[in-house]
Order: structure tokens, then C-alpha cells, then sequence
């Protein structure tokens, strides 16, 4: 026997007091580590599929809208612009790199992009097996989804118009798999990605030269083709002068709009925060009420224990030992508080990933535990001690005598 | 000398000062303090075991002066020395009968195997595991008695043992209480204002006349 097992067995013979706050204070705490969780891994994903892509340029519209369609591919395209201006902006002695993307369909909910292998270089992918598109409709799927839809090397399917599921398939030219990404945990792994040659002859109508579909495709620049257009370009600039000048040149002087990808992420996460800081205000409202609940229970079931306690002191507890008892019951009940919550967090990102396998958080992982949990430990014992130490005061001065002549 | 008690004065009032008798009890030796309800029965029990600071006079258990200990240093003497039995028999409740008197164990800072031994000697051996809203009134009593037991105290008190319970059980609680004292060569002291216990113990005083 010790104060430990004592606080616990006071603990257990009410069960539903002590659950009711044990959850409530797992509750609160679950907000707040799901927002930990998605908050560290969102940003670092993030920054990490803009790694090395210093300027997007595509159709004027939303800044943001252009960045998350044509790096992070969770929104629609801004429209396409035409290939002949796109061109000439490679020309632009500020450019190093410049990658065309063709975008618009998808196969399952999977976006197909159209782009060249500058693109695999850009994310140094790795190929499982396979290797990259040489002929139109050749195409290298990303690890997850070879994993979720079953293909392998050699298989067909065909792909769809449009960026949700929906829409209708474009049957007369289905893909054939010739390359699958080894696991990256970016962007490309759920990506179909094809050549941009594959994306127009898709959506050509009418007559046409069979000759074309048996000629290699371009790997680098842009592919040969008259009266074409792109949906948008990813850019490296050639030196810190760029970031200065290209943006502006493009956006006054033409007919696109470029967009910096760290910008708009910063502001992003600006816009996101005013959410963010509100469900976090939530979870700390529900935190107090927990605080207070816990408080409310210690103190009342007090009056009740005074005489437990003068009893304790009569078989020989010091005063400091019943402080230490009430305390205990404080920190032990926010210390289950805290795993619980923990747990729920990870259980709830879990099943949200899950859900949403395709979507802006289908990346993220509810099996990673950041060191930040252990701080959400630390501060919900300090929420046990600080609801426990009224009544711990209390206890601790209790007059034993005045406490047993009552009776 | 197990108990002295000398010069003691107490008052809640200070106009109503009131002295208590001396005591001087050895091992294995018993006494019985009678008197009316209110009369101070309960205060001179607390003086005794130290839970209750007198104004004047001193306590002595087994030559330690009592109110010379300060705070953490009187509990523990408490808990070693004194075992005290009062009229309700206060277990605690979350724990069960064993637990109670592991605890008691803790408090005083004692590791003792006795505690399976003294269950059986005060007959509620099976009642071990028990949690003390399955014992009746009788049972309960005895729990708290092998709970003041449990540390083999010098000293027992004890403090309307008997109020409670019907002459049977009162008569057989005393019965113990004498057994357990003599067994153990403690010195025993019963406030009480039963006089069902009269009989049983011939060192008498009167308090509150």
C-alpha cells in the first residue's frame, strides 16, 4: 500500500465522476494534438513538395488557386495558357529550368499530369520498377496508387476528363503502365504521370495521324506541336535577381501570372491560422471546463472524506502525506487524461486520413508521435495540480480533532 | 511506564477551564474513564493521543514526551504507539478490510505480517478481502480494532467502543480489547459512559462530576 494505489482506489470507487472527467479532459486534449499532429506534418509536406520550385506561372485568376493545382494538386487548374507564349518565356535569360505541366484528368480520383522527365528529376523520384514514359500513353504511376488500384507493369485503364471521378472517360486511348514510383511520401505518390503529349492526343477529336502515337515523346522542354496549349509551368529561377524582376515582367507584361509558392503557402497558413486558433480556443475552453470539473469533484467529495482523513492521520499520515494524497488524485486523473486524449487524437487523424485518402491530407500519418505530446503530458498534470490544490490545501490542514468529535 | 499523564489542563473556553486527572498506567495495565456525554471523556482521549495539545501539563508515552514532537515526527510516533479505536468504526470505505490495515502498516512506516494473523484472532479472518459496506456493524468494529492493532501499539484507546452495539457485540468487543491489551502487554484506556463496560474493568476514574 502507498498514497499512489490509496489515491487510486479513492479514484476507482467513483467511477463515473472520475470517467466523466477522465474524457472530458481527453477530449480537449484530443483537439489539441490532432491539431499538432496535422499542423507540423501539413507544413513540412508542404514545404517539402515546393522544395526546389521557385515560381509557378499558368492562367491569370487566384495566386493560391495556381499553387495548389499545380504543385500540391488539391485544387482546380486556373485554365491553360498558350504554349507559343509559355515557350518564350523559356527564353527568358532569368530562367534555369522550366517544366510544362498538362493537367485535367484523373483516373480513379487520381490526377493524371502531363509533363516531361524533369519533373521526376525535380522530386529525385525512384522507380520500384519500370521506367519512365518514352511513348504517348506511356505512364508512371506513384506508389499509392499502383498500391490502391492494383496495376502493374504492362496494365491498361482508362483515364477520365476532369479532376473528380465523375466526369466522362475518354475511351479510345487508354494509358499503359511502363513505371511504378517507389514510395516517396510527397506528392508524386498519388499522381499518374504521363507525358504532356498523352494529355492533347487524349482530348484530340476528329481525324487523326496514327503515325504520331508511335513517336517518342519529348523528355526535357516543350513537346513539338502547333496551336497547343499548357495548363501550367514550374519554374527555377536562374539567380537571386529573378525573384525579384520575373514575377513582376510576367504578371505586367503578359497575358499569365506568375505565383511564388512560398508566398502563398505563408499565406495559406495566414488564412488557416484564424480556423486553427478558433478550434484551439475551443480545446482550451473544454480543458478549463475539465480543470473546473475536476476541481468541483476533489473539493466536493472532501466534505465527505474529512473524516477518511482525520482517520488517516489518527493511524499515522502526516499532513504532508493527505496533500500529497488529494494532489495525487489530481495528476493521476488528468496524467489518464492526457494518454487518453493522446490516443483519441491519433485514432481520430487516423480515421480522418482514411477517409480522405485522396484529398489535402491523405498524406499525412496518424502513427507519428511528435515530442510537442509530450508537453500536452506535462501540461495536463499541471492542470491536476493546479484543480487539486485548493482541496489539497484543505486536506492538509484539516484539525483532526474538531474533524472526530463531530461524529 | 507506558502512559503519564500529569498537570493537564485544557479549555476550548478560557473561562471555562477544566483539569484532568493524572494517569499513570504500565504495561499490560487497564483503565476506564467514565463520565456523561460532554463531560470531556472524548478532549482528554485526544490529549492522550496526541491530537489535541493541551494548554498545561505533559504526556508521556513509553518516556517520550508527546507534545514535544513537532508535526510529521507525532504523527509517525502516533501511528507506531498508539492505536485508537473510536465509536463508529471508520474504515475506509474504497479499501478493503486487508488494505485498511495495509495502510495503517504504511502510515506508521511498519512492514508486519500480522496482519492475516490478527484478522483470525478477532474472528473476521474471511472477512479479508471484504469491503466494508458487506460487513455488519459488528464486524466493522472489529475491523477498526485490528486496525489500532495492527502495529502493535503500547498504548490502545479507545473511545465509546461500545455506543453502537448491542450488549453482545459491546460485550464482546471489551472482551477483546482486554484480551488483545493483556496479549500484547499494551496499556489500555476505554472513555466511555456505557455502563455495560463497568464490569469488566476495575481501574475506574470519573470525569465531569
Amino acid at each position: 500500500m502507498n498514497l499512489l494505489k490509496l489515491s487510486w482506489k479513492y479514484l476507482t470507487a467513483k467511477p463515473l465522476s472520475t470517467g466523466l472527467n477522465i474524457l472530458l479532459l481527453g477530449l480537449g486534449l484530443a483537439i489539441i494534438t490532432v491539431l499538432l499532429l496535422i499542423q507540423d506534418q501539413f507544413e513540412s509536406k508542404m514545404t517539402k513538395d515546393a522544395e526546389g520550385i521557385d515560381l509557378v506561372v499558368g492562367a491569370k485568376g487566384s495566386p493560391l488557386q495556381l499553387i495548389l493545382s499545380s504543385i500540391y494538386h488539391i485544387d482546380f487548374p486556373t485554365g491553360n495558357i498558350d504554349m507559343e507564349e509559355a515557350k518564350s518565356l523559356g527564353k527568358n535569360r532569368l530562367v534555369k529550368k522550366i517544366i510544362p505541366l498538362g493537367l485535367g484528368d484523373n483516373y480513379q480520383g487520381y490526377r493524371i499530369v502531363g509533363t516531361n522527365h524533369d519533373y521526376l528529376e525535380l522530386y529525385k523520384a525512384e522507380f520500384a520498377q519500370g521506367k519512365p514514359w518514352e511513348l504517348p500513353f506511356d505512364v508512371v504511376l506513384g506508389s499509392a496508387v499502383a498500391e490502391k488500384m492494383g496495376l502493374k507493369l504492362g496494365d491498361t485503364f482508362i483515364g477520365s476528363h476532369g479532376i473528380g471521378s465523375s466526369s466522362h472517360d475518354h475511351g479510345e486511348h487508354p494509358y499503359t503502365v511502363t513505371g511504378i514510383l517507389a514510395p516517396m511520401g510527397n506528392v508524386l505518390d498519388k499522381l499518374v504521370l504521363t507525358s504532356i503529349e498523352s494529355v492533347w492526343y487524349t482530348h484530340d477529336e476528329g481525324e487523326e495521324d496514327p503515325g504520331k502515337f508511335q513517336a517518342p515523346v519529348a523528355k526535357t522542354g516543350f513537346p513539338e506541336g502547333e496551336d497547343r496549349e499548357v495548363t501550367s509551368l514550374l519554374l527555377q529561377y536562374r539567380n537571386p535577381m529573378a525573384a525579384v524582376q520575373l514575377p513582376r515582367q510576367i504578371n505586367s507584361r503578359t497575358s499569365l501570372q506568375a505565383a511564388s509558392p512560398s508566398f502563398e503557402i505563408s499565406r495559406l497558413f495566414e488564412l488557416l491560422g484564424v480556423g486553427v486558433k478558433f478550434v484551439q480556443g475551443i480545446a482550451i475552453v473544454i480543458i478549463i471546463i475539465a480543470g473546473l470539473g475536476i476541481f468541483i469533484a476533489l473539493f466536493n467529495s472532501l466534505k465527505e472524506r474529512k473524516y477518511d482523513l482525520a482517520v488517516m492521520r489518527t493511524i499515522g499520515a502526516s499532513s504532508g502525506q493527505l496533500f500529497i494524497h488529494i494532489l495525487l488524485e489530481g495528476v493521476i486523473l488528468t496524467f489518464i487524461g492526457a494518454i487518453l486524449g493522446i490516443l483519441i487524437g491519433h485514432l481520430f487523424l487516423g480515421i480522418l486520413v482514411m477517409q480522405n485518402d485522396q484529398g489535402a491530407i491523405g498524406n499525412l500519418s496518424a502513427l507519428v508521435f511528435l515530442t510537442e505530446e509530450l508537453w500536452i503530458v506535462v501540461f495536463a498534470v499541471f492542470v491536476g495540480i493546479v484543480a487539486s490544490l485548493i482541496p489539497a490545501i484543505n486536506a492538509y490542514q484539516t484539525d483532526i480533532a474538531k474533524q472526530l468529535s463531530k461524529s | 511506564m507506558i502512559l503519564k499523564a500529569e498537570n493537564i489542563s485544557f479549555y476550548y473556553d478560557a473561562n471555562q477551564p477544566f483539569q484532568i486527572p493524572d494517569i499513570r498506567l504500565d504495561r499490560g495495565q487497564q483503565l476506564l474513564i467514565l463520565g456523561r456525554s460532554g463531560s470531556g471523556k472524548t478532549t482528554i482521549l485526544h490529549i492522550l493521543a496526541g491530537l489535541l495539545q493541551p494548554k498545561a501539563g505533559e504526556v508521556s508515552i513509553d518516556g517520550t514526551s508527546l507534545y514535544t514532537l513537532k508535526g510529521t515526527q507525532l504523527d509517525k510516533f502516533r501511528g507506531k504507539n498508539i492505536g485508537i479505536i473510536f465509536q463508529k468504526p471508520h474504515i475506509l470505505a474504497p479499501l478493503t478490510v486487508e488494505e485498511n490495515l495495509m495502510l495503517a502498516n504504511y502510515f506508521a512506516g511498519k512492514k508486519t505480517d500480522r496482519i492475516t494473523s490478527v484478522l483470525q484472532e478477532l474472528g473476521i479472518g474471511h472477512k479479508k478481502k471484504s469491503l466494508v459496506n458487506n460487513l455488519s456493524e459488528g464486524e466493522a468494529q472489529r475491523v477498526s480494532i485490528a486496525r489500532a492493532l495492527v502495529n502493535e501499539p503500547k498504548l490502545i484507546l479507545a473511545d465509546e467502543p461500545t455506543a453502537s452495539l448491542d450488549d453482545q457485540n459491546a460485550e464482546a468487543v471489551v472482551k477483546l480489547l482486554k484480551d488483545q491489551a493483556e496479549k500484547h502487554q499494551a496499556a489500555l484506556v476505554i472513555v466511555t459512559h456505557d455502563q455495560r463496560v463497568k464490569n469488566h474493568i476495575s481501574n475506574q476514574i470519573t470525569v465531569g462530576i
